[in-house]
């Protein structure tokens, strides 16, 4: 917020985003994802239910993929945050950004940004994950729209793809 | 009528384009823009199902910090009217007027009772906690079996009774059909209340201009023009000046086709202010002010003859719909489609049908995927299931002896419904064969015989699709249910085009482009539509109905059809060929020969850069319109049939969908793999409401369920994998042949998982008539638990 019109405690944070860092002094009750959308504009992540059910507010935080509804921008200080943004820049997606869309893995696409990188989490971690195994680590995710098959398809894809980059 | 070309776009799986942006983070949903100064909108909601307001001080709020205004009731009249749904397809139909704002009274828990504008979100909250009101709580009608009765509770004490609606129809002999019978079957089937839950909630951005008059609302909403239209009716403007924009639509499913109170309220409250004004729903006011549906009791009873025909259904209703009928639509509309909707894929002769509509002191209810059809099918599929046990008969061959065959439509059945261009049977045969019927029964009863709770359900289904102008103009409501595509070519050579249907998710963009490359004979990649703002879409439907493909992409086939002739006339002009003897093929004109004589961007410069070297006479119109109002029908009707193979945990009463399969014929299919999308999509949906998904409320009205940690819905892990297949029968009165395609998924999942379930606890006698089947009710028909709980 430009203009602090009630005086709300504010905490001065330092935090990396998207590789770059950003001093702030942030409203102490503002959660992360707020901060990133509102006063970034970063609205890649989304606000689906403000209290970490649905997951489209996934963002990474040091590495780990966590609800950006659940964390206070004040709690970021410190922290390396990724966002869709910054991980599609990065090029880490790309073979599961080509595999959503080959595979029509999205619909209205509200819900698309936290699939992605709760799925590149998995495919870092666990080179052949089977259907099975997918559908139990994005089961933090919701999607209203596909039913989910083509999304653990395109997860699927993905991870062949890598496995074949890998040379394994 | 003009044929089809053969081969092409139509029918080719492609993805979306359109998903690209959201796979780079780069959707475009309403709350992603801002404009600096906005202002943001918190309701104030009553925390009473059923409540006198006596008095509201709003006085600390209005001083409180970063607080622009707070508007009562008596505030936003100034600047709105109030609203009341009617509608001549309902006559008798009871609905109190509807306010932004609740004036003397809350009918429901959630209710908005107040609006602050803030600075930011968080102070318009902090100051909506500082507004007194002192409420009377009156009795709430929670409980909508008791509304009828004669003590119960009012949901309004000033209407005299809770009965909003009433139908009855009676076709053919039904005493007869019922006391010649040779086997009756009947159940009681409780439907609980649901809804949809777009991830994407309710958003507006709302901005008046006040010296030219003019209000602008970006708003995620399935039909743009009707709040266009509506927009300027409440608020008294030219609709020339009032602009709605539906820019991304995270989801809608019906719960983004109404007129709320929340979104005239922030309209009015820019108009007052003459500053942008932005509200975003939070999961639990969405949960809270989101139309609910489905909350049904179904008393049915089905006549078999001693041949195995169906001869009668006698059916009663009783629908919940909350504490208003939905604006503008009505809420009742589900209510007459799950009336007509019974017993469609089979031909009986008598039907009789009773129907009470009353109202509840909880969210109001409207059209949800699918309207009233789950409903249909889910009783009518018991009843057939129930039948076929009874008779000792395979429940398929109990289906294909009844159900209504190609010789017998076109058919106006006794339950009034329309059938035409149905392919039961060989939807039946399709599904057989894909799901390995006699092999898969084999397996189920060797998992049975060692222990394990298995079971296979079918269930047929008619959904009639592509709602025509008679639905909503006969009953004298404004809904425009004929669609225009507007579409030029560009002096590149790429088109450029406008639809008046809507882009929800569903893909009907890429539909529509897929039609007009097709219809005109460029690249689809050259193809540009523009969907969801009324300054440039041409006015008509938007998303409802799944009517995209059946009339949007008739509109499209059309304008295409113009601007391809439109072309080929000034290329017959500057080749001196005649028009006929030329095509466009991957957006070049050849002639007869197949030889390219120009491209359409030659053409096209030409025509917008050098006209003077067009001959005399000749004025290029490549810019055409096309609407397209079906003259038949006043739906399309669709057919299919699911299937669904469930096991039962018998000591934890969890079931595990493990498979579901669908056959379906939707005509034909624009783009096979986004058609699936949709209906897997459906299909879990229709999985949820089966399986999880409640609106629970308390015997008080208070709403038990309003976060998504309570109100369960289907995720990857308890989601089967579903197989698809198409047969496809074109609709006969129109060029490309599609029906809709969107809710089919819907309308029978429910009933086909039901089904399974039975199938699964039959052997041990056990049966199970409500949903969602919840372990607990598992466990009670199991008899693994007993005493006092949920039936």
């Amino acid at each position: 917020m430009t203009v602090d019109f009630a005086q709300e405690a504010r905490v001065r944070i330092e935090t990396r985003v998207n590789g770059r860092t950003i001093r702030a002094e942030v409203p102490a009750r503002l959660s992360l994802v707020e901060w990133l959308r509102d006063e970034l504009g970063l609205t890649g992540s989304h606000v689906g239910c403000e209290h970490g059910v649905c997951g489209a507010c996934t963002i990474v935080v040091d590495g780990s993929c966590l609800r950006g509804c659940l964390m206070f921008a004040a709690q970021a200080d410190g922290c390396d945050v990724e966002t869709i943004e910054g991980a599609v820049a990065s090029g880490r997606l790309a073979a599961l950004q080509e595999a959503f869309y080959r595979h029509a893995a999205l619909q209205c696409g509200f819900c698309t940004s936290g699939m992605l990188l709760t799925a590149a989490e998995l495919l870092a971690r666990e080179r052949n994950p089977g259907r099975q195994r997918i559908r139990e680590e994005l089961s933090g995710n919701y999607c209203r729209c596909t039913g989910y098959q083509s999304i653990v398809d395109a997860v699927e894809v993905a991870a062949r793809a890598q496995q074949e980059e890998n040379g394994s | 009528m003009e044929a089809r070309a053969p081969s092409g776009e139509i029918g080719r799986a492609r993805p979306d384009a359109r998903t690209r942006r959201f796979l780079a983070g780069c959707g475009r949903f309403t709350g992603d823009t801002r404009p600096v100064g906005a202002l943001h909108a918190c309701f104030l909601r009553s925390p009473h199902a059923n409540a006198r307001i006596l008095k509201i001080d709003a006085q600390a709020a209005r001083r409180a910090p970063g607080v622009e205004a707070v508007f009562l009731s008596d505030d936003l009249a100034r600047a709105c009217k109030s609203w009341r749904t009617v509608s001549t397809a309902f006559p008798g139909l009871v609905s109190p007027t509807q306010r932004p704002l609740a004036q003397d009274r809350v009918a429901f828990q959630g209710e908005p009772v107040a609006l602050v504008v803030a600075e930011s979100r968080a102070l318009a909250e902090d100051a909506a906690e500082l507004i007194e009101v002192e409420y009377e709580p009156l009795p709430a009608m929670a409980d909508y079996r008791r509304g009828l009765e004669e003590d119960a509770p009012l949901a309004h004490p000033e209407t005299g009774s809770n009965r909003a609606w009433s139908l009855d129809v009676a076709t053919g002999d039904v005493e007869a059909a019922f006391a010649q019978a040779a086997c009756v079957v009947e159940d009681e089937i409780v439907f609980s209340r649901h809804t949809g839950v777009p991830l994407e909630p309710r958003t507006i951005l709302a901005s008046f201009d006040p010296s030219a008059q003019r209000l602008e609302a970006r708003i995620s909403h399935q039909m743009p023009h009707q709040m266009q239209a509506h927009l300027a009716d409440l608020l008294d403007l030219p609709m020339s000046r009032v602009r709605v924009v539906a820019a991304d639509v995270g989801g809608g499913f019906g719960v983004k086709m109404h007129v709320y109170p929340e979104e005239i309220a922030v309209c009015a409250a820019t108009r007052l202010l003459g500053r942008s004004v932005l509200f975003v729903a939070d999961r639990v006011e969405s949960m809270l002010s989101d139309v609910h549906a489905r909350e049904h009791v179904v008393r049915a009873r089905m006549a078999v003859s001693d041949e195995g025909r169906i001869t009668a259904f006698d059916i009663d209703d009783l629908h919940g719909i909350g504490a208003y009928s939905v604006y503008p639509r009505s809420s009742t509309m589900e209510t007459v489609m799950a009336i007509r909707a019974m017993g469609a894929p089979y031909r009986f002769e008598a039907y009789r049908a009773r129907a009470n509509v009353v109202f509840q002191n909880k969210a109001m209810t409207g059209q949800y995927r699918s309207v009233g059809h789950p409903i249909a099918a889910t009783v009518t599929e018991r009843l057939v299931d129930r039948a076929a046990r009874a008779l000792g008969v395979d429940p398929l061959a109990f289906r294909r002896a009844n159900y209504v065959r190609p010789q017998d439509m076109p058919l106006v059945n006794p339950a009034g419904l329309r059938l035409l261009d149905l392919s039961h049977e060989a939807c039946l045969d399709r599904m057989m064969a894909l799901l390995d019927y006699e092999a898969l029964r084999g397996e189920i009863e060797e998992g049975r015989a060692s222990g394990r709770i298995i079971g296979l359900g079918f269930a047929a289904f008619v959904e009639m699709t592509a709602s025509g102008t008679e639905v909503y103009g006969q009953a004298g409501v404004p809904v425009a249910a004929v669609d225009t595509v507007t579409l030029a070519l560009e002096p590149d050579g790429s088109l450029k085009a406008a639809a008046s249907v809507a882009e929800i998710g569903q893909g009907i963009g890429q539909g529509i482009a897929q039609i007009l490359a097709e219809g005109v004979g460029v690249p689809v990649e050259s193809v540009e539509v523009a969907l969801g703002d009324t300054a440039s879409a041409p006015h008509g439907g938007g998303a409802w109905s799944s009517r995209g493909a059946a009339i949007g992409g008739e509109a499209a086939w059309g304008a295409a059809r113009k601007l391809r002739g439109a072309i080929l006339e000034v290329a017959a002009a500057l080749t001196q060929e005649a028009a006929d003897a030329l095509d466009i093929v991957a957006g070049g004109v050849v002639d007869a020969s197949g030889r390219e004589r120009m491209t359409l961007r030659a053409l096209a410069e030409t025509v917008h850069f050098r006209g003077h070297e067009l001959p005399e006479g000749v004025q290029a119109q490549l810019a055409v319109a096309h609407s397209y109002r079906r003259e038949r029908d006043a739906a399309i009707p669709t057919n299919g049939i699911q299937a669904s193979l469930v096991e039962i945990d018998g000591d934890t009463g969890i079931i595990r969908c493990r498979k579901h399969w669908v056959v379906e014929d939707c005509g034909r299919v624009v783009n096979p793999l986004l058609v699936d999308g949709q209906i897997r999509g459906g299909v879990v949906q229709g999985l949820g409401a089966a399986l999880f998904e409640e609106c629970r409320y308390d015997g008080a009205g208070e709403f038990l369920s309003a976060s998504l940690a309570d109100y369960l819905l289907p995720m990857a892990f308890e989601t089967p994998d579903i197989e698809i297949a198409h047969v496809e029968t074109p609709y006969s009165g129109s060029v490309i042949g599609a029906k809709g395609a969107g809710e089919c998924g819907t309308c029978a999942a429910a009933a086909a998982f039901l089904n399974a379930v039975n199938d699964a606890i039959a052997p041990q006698g056990a049966s199970i008539s409500a949903t969602p089947v919840t372990p607990e009710r598992v466990l009670r028909a199991l008899g693994r638990i007993n005493g006092e709980g949920a039936p």
